[in-house]
């Protein structure tokens, strides 16, 4: 495989972390088991079972779950691994959110942020990933991301509920004088049924909390599954068809104020002068004040009403900085075309000798391209927000988050308080897409909450400055070049991408005295672990600064690498005229999981048969999060334009939980994809974003939505994630969909800037 | 200023020039509609006024005449619509934030247009943007709802 070993030498980025550099930034030490959070806030006469499960005498059963429910289905999924081993049905549980804790610590993430592939069974992999585990807890992030919530939940929910059954059946087994093991747990009871006596989980709770029991529960076999692997009804679901205030947005405290920020649009700037005269006499309006965070430079607007603040923002007169007043795509372009053509690359795989083929081979053997994606937003339909209240010296926080003990950390350092006197409440989100692991929008309301006398405070931002103040999917540009053998296969391929580092900015923005050093995995990811047998295989990632903010999207580098890998195969396989399916056949051959995903959605798209005319299909295929999909997209052309019609998905998770929302998943995946490859583009201009609102930035919608049609696998020998494998092929199917029916190569995103979309 | 939601009338001591999104969600605490652009390109804050879906994060309050209904008043009895039923059977919603728009938009399509085409659904509900992708089940949604709703007529 890959020479990863002098990659592992270094550092291993991993996520917002560096392993190797011994980071101490959660202080905690590994064998001390984190306190549960529960403990503090529960009521009186609640049973607190783990950091995942209490039980009150009046029979509530609250499961918490350890990530944000973003529209993934993890407030049903994550329930169901506790109430499969506790013998609850999903309809009588409550969940929640568990709080900010370090109890709550994302192992998954972290490992598969290693750099090594998904299918690297080597020792070396192995020993990283184990490791991963005792650095994961020194960390203790409490994250939602990299598509790890039920990666990371499957064995410890399943524990959870577990380990309190067999308490529930012990306290029982006292009060009757028998055997634990002579019971039974079914629907909320613990049964005795040799005397047919029953006593409920309620009555029984707080005497099992007090029982001893083994740590050691076997684990119940999928085939004895009752709610995992079956399609379950949302728990969420009754909530969002009534309009219930579960968001951020409608949270609603006592004496609450409003609240708006105007932070400065050109990346880095600060506030030249500031009028609020005319602001001030506005009605409504409580105050103005100045926000000045290394995060964001700006101003706030304090009103008893949304849009009363909104009004009075835009009645302030500021002058801002303007720096990097060259800043714009010309000059983006430029920085990545010089650094990947000379800078200093990190090469994440390298198989065999790339150059002494290059150089040997027959100049009309040789194929090369050159790729390019442009900035994106995340435009999570709910605009940034939070509700802040700081009073006697604490701080509560109420927003839709990725990453509570993050942000908890950065919101107190930004009134001076200990990070233990501020907590985080983590809302229902309106769309995450990895916008919401950012701390700026908790840090600007805290600020706002100092300069209202304990009032609570609630921030909202416009669409407007959600657009201009994002934390940007990066642009980046690919180089590939490949040698074709003499059957048409590769016997050499060379990749260097060039795109800003996410990491490092990332981390500094939660820690700003860390800077990570060494390679940044996001740059190459979804090109150097691909399950693709090349015998002289490179490819290496260029970090390059460019001052715009950027952050983790969807799929994060797959999003990127997913189309420049992907339709660089596709000119392969044209170049050498064999079909894509077949070419890549060969290619995956030593990876049957890969083979039998495209068998499989060559067979959904009938890839065999010649399309009709004027219609054609593309293929594409991509690992990610540890998922294995393989994408066909089909389009028809009319005297309109080009039209979308069918995306076929074939996914391989190894274990789905839940096939129902792993497939609404999938669909949300490729629509979120189809988005960005139809028609988004976040430009710049002096220094700053020039998109504002949907009109400019918009994304797919049901009139060009195409029929997705989804069929899921479940070969691969370990389990992956949800949320985002299916976004990095779909762009790359479009693309090659496109070449199949015109013969045009599209190399840039978004698409529209060639091709008119119906 | 009068204004009546959801069968409920109120007097409003508030600015003409007002977004009615915000007199529901700030004034009156009706919080069903969302708030997602403010220039009506999203469709999350849709309501209908007098069975008519529009967009209320761009409409001034004073322009309102006529009885608003939100997704709050939908279900008042408890007792769920068709649509609202045909949601939770397609399991449609993902993070939910866009769906009490769609749900407005198709109460209205199917109000006006009870048996909708695929391109009629298209139409109706291309003003109501859902970053989630929901929309294959949206489709599927909108004619279950249908066919329930005549099924019960």
């Amino acid at each position: 495989m890959a020479s990863v070993g002098k990659i592992a030498r270094r550092t291993f980025l991993i996520g917002t972390a560096a392993i190797a550099g011994g980071l101490a930034v959660g202080a905690y030490a590994y064998r001390r088991p984190p306190e549960n959070p529960l403990v503090a806030r529960a009521d009186d006469g609640e049973a607190v079972f783990n950091p995942y499960l209490t039980i009150a005498p009046d029979e509530t059963i609250t499961i918490f779950v350890p990530r944000a429910e973003m529209g993934q289905g993890v407030s049903t999924t994550l329930a169901a691994l506790v109430a499969e081993e506790l013998d609850v049905s999903l309809e009588k549980v409550v969940v929640e959110h568990g709080p900010a804790s370090e109890a709550y610590a994302n192992i998954a993430m972290l490992e598969d942020g290693l750099p090594f592939p998904t299918y690297d069974e080597s020792t070396m992999a192995t020993i990283a990933r184990s490791g991963v585990g005792i650095a994961g807890k020194f960390l203790a992030l409490h994250v939602t991301g990299g598509s790890s919530s039920t990666v990371d939940a499957f064995e410890k929910m399943r524990q959870a509920g577990a380990t309190a059954r067999e308490a529930l059946k012990q306290a029982a087994a006292t009060r009757w004088g028998v055997q634990p093991t002579e019971l039974e747990t079914d629907a909320g009871s613990v049964r005795n049924p040799a005397t047919g006596e029953t006593l409920s989980y309620g009555v029984l709770a707080a005497d099992a909390v007090e029982a001893p029991v083994s740590r050691d529960i076997p684990l119940r076999a999928p085939e004895n599954w009752k709610l995992l692997g079956k399609s379950q009804p949302r728990t969420d679901m009754r909530a969002k068809v009534t309009g219930a205030p579960i968001f951020g947005v409608d949270v609603a405290l006592p004496d609450m104020l409003h609240a708006t920020v105007r932070i400065n649009p050109h990346f880095g700037g600060g506030v030249l002068s500031l009028d609020t005269e005319a602001a001030r006499q506005m009605r409504g309006v409580h105050s103005i004040i100045e926000i000045d965070h290394r995060l964001g430079r700006g101003f706030a607007v304090i009103a008893d009403n949304t849009w009363r603040a909104f009004m009075a923002a835009d009645a302030v007169v500021v002058e801002w900085e303007k720096p990097n007043s060259t800043l714009d795509d010309a000059a983006v372009s430029e920085l990545l075309a010089a650094a990947v053509g000379t800078g200093s690359r990190d090469v994440m795989r390298d198989d065999g000798d790339t150059d002494i083929i290059f150089a040997d081979h027959a100049r009309d053997r040789i194929i090369e391209a050159e790729y390019h994606v442009p900035y994106l937003a995340h435009a999570a339909m709910e605009p940034m927000n939070a509700t802040a209240r700081f009073a006697d010296g604490r701080l509560d926080l109420w927003l839709p988050n990725q990453a509570p003990n993050l942000i908890q950390a950065v919101a107190a350092a930004a009134l001076d308080i200990p990070t233990a006197d501020c907590t985080v409440n983590t809302t229902s989100l309106g769309g995450g897409f990895g916008r919401r692991a950012e701390p700026d929008v908790a840090v600007y309301a805290a600020l706002i909450a100092r300069e209202t006398g304990g009032r609570p405070v609630k921030l909202i931002w416009t669409r407007e400055e959600d657009i201009a103040h994002d934390y940007y999917r990066p642009a980046a540009t690919g180089r590939l070049r490949a040698a074709l053998g003499a059957d048409g296969l590769p016997e050499a391929l060379d990749v260097v991408v060039a795109a800003p580092p996410i990491f490092s900015p990332m981390a500094s923005r939660f820690y700003p005295s860390i800077s990570l050093p060494g390679p940044d995995k996001s740059i190459v990811d979804g090109a150097f672990n691909q399950p693709y047998a090349i015998a002289n295989y490179r490819v290496a990632g260029v970090k390059t600064d460019i001052p715009v903010p950027v952050g983790i999207w969807r799929s994060v580098g797959n999003s990127i690498n997913g189309f420049f890998h992907e339709c660089f195969m596709d000119e392969l396989a044209a170049a050498s005229g064999i079909d894509p399916l077949e070419y890549r056949l060969k290619l995956m051959a030593p990876y049957p999981v890969a083979t039998a995903l495209l068998e499989k959605v060559a067979d959904m798209s009938d890839w065999r048969s010649e399309p009709a005319e004027g219609r054609a299909r593309g293929l594409a295929f991509t690992l990610s999060f540890g998922t294995w999909v393989a994408e066909v997209v089909e389009i028809a052309r009319d005297d309109r334009g080009i039209r979308v019609e069918n995306v076929w998905c074939a996914a391989d998770p190894g274990i789905v939980l839940d096939p129902g929302i792993f497939e609404a998943q999938m669909m949300s995946g490729i629509v979120f994809g189809l988005s960005a490859a139809l028609g988004q583009e976040i430009t710049l201009s002096e220094g700053r974003v020039q998109q504002s609102n949907f009109h400019d930035f918009d994304a797919l919608r049901i009139d060009r939505c195409p029929a997705i049609h989804v069929e899921i696998l479940q070969n691969a020998p370990r389990m992956g994630g949800a949320g985002e494998p299916s976004t990095p092929p779909v762009a790359a199917a479009l693309g090659n969909a496109i070449f199949a029916l015109t013969g045009e190569r599209l190399r840039r995103m978004p698409f529209a800037h060639d091709v008119t979309f119906v | 200023m009068e204004l009546t939601v959801n069968g409920e009338r109120h007097s409003l001591d508030i600015e003409g020039d007002m977004p009615l999104l915000w007199v529901l969600r700030d004034e009156l605490g009706i919080m069903g509609p969302k708030f997602g652009c403010g220039i009506g390109a999203c469709g999350a804050c849709t309501v209908l006024i007098d069975g008519v879906p529009e967009r209320s994060c761009a409409l001034p309050v004073q322009y309102v005449e006529g009885a608003v209904t939100t997704i709050d008043g939908l279900s008042g009895d408890g007792v769920l619509t068709a649509v609202q039923e045909a949601w939770i059977a397609e399991q449609v919603a993902q993070c939910g934030y866009c769906q009490a728009g769609q749900i407005m938009s198709a109460t209205a399509l199917l109000a006006s247009n009870p048996a909708p085409s695929d391109a009629d659904i298209d139409e109706a509900m291309s003003g109501n943007l859902c970053r989630c992708g929901t929309y294959p089940r949206i489709r599927a949604a909108v004619k279950r709802a249908a066919s329930t709703q005549s099924a019960r007529s």
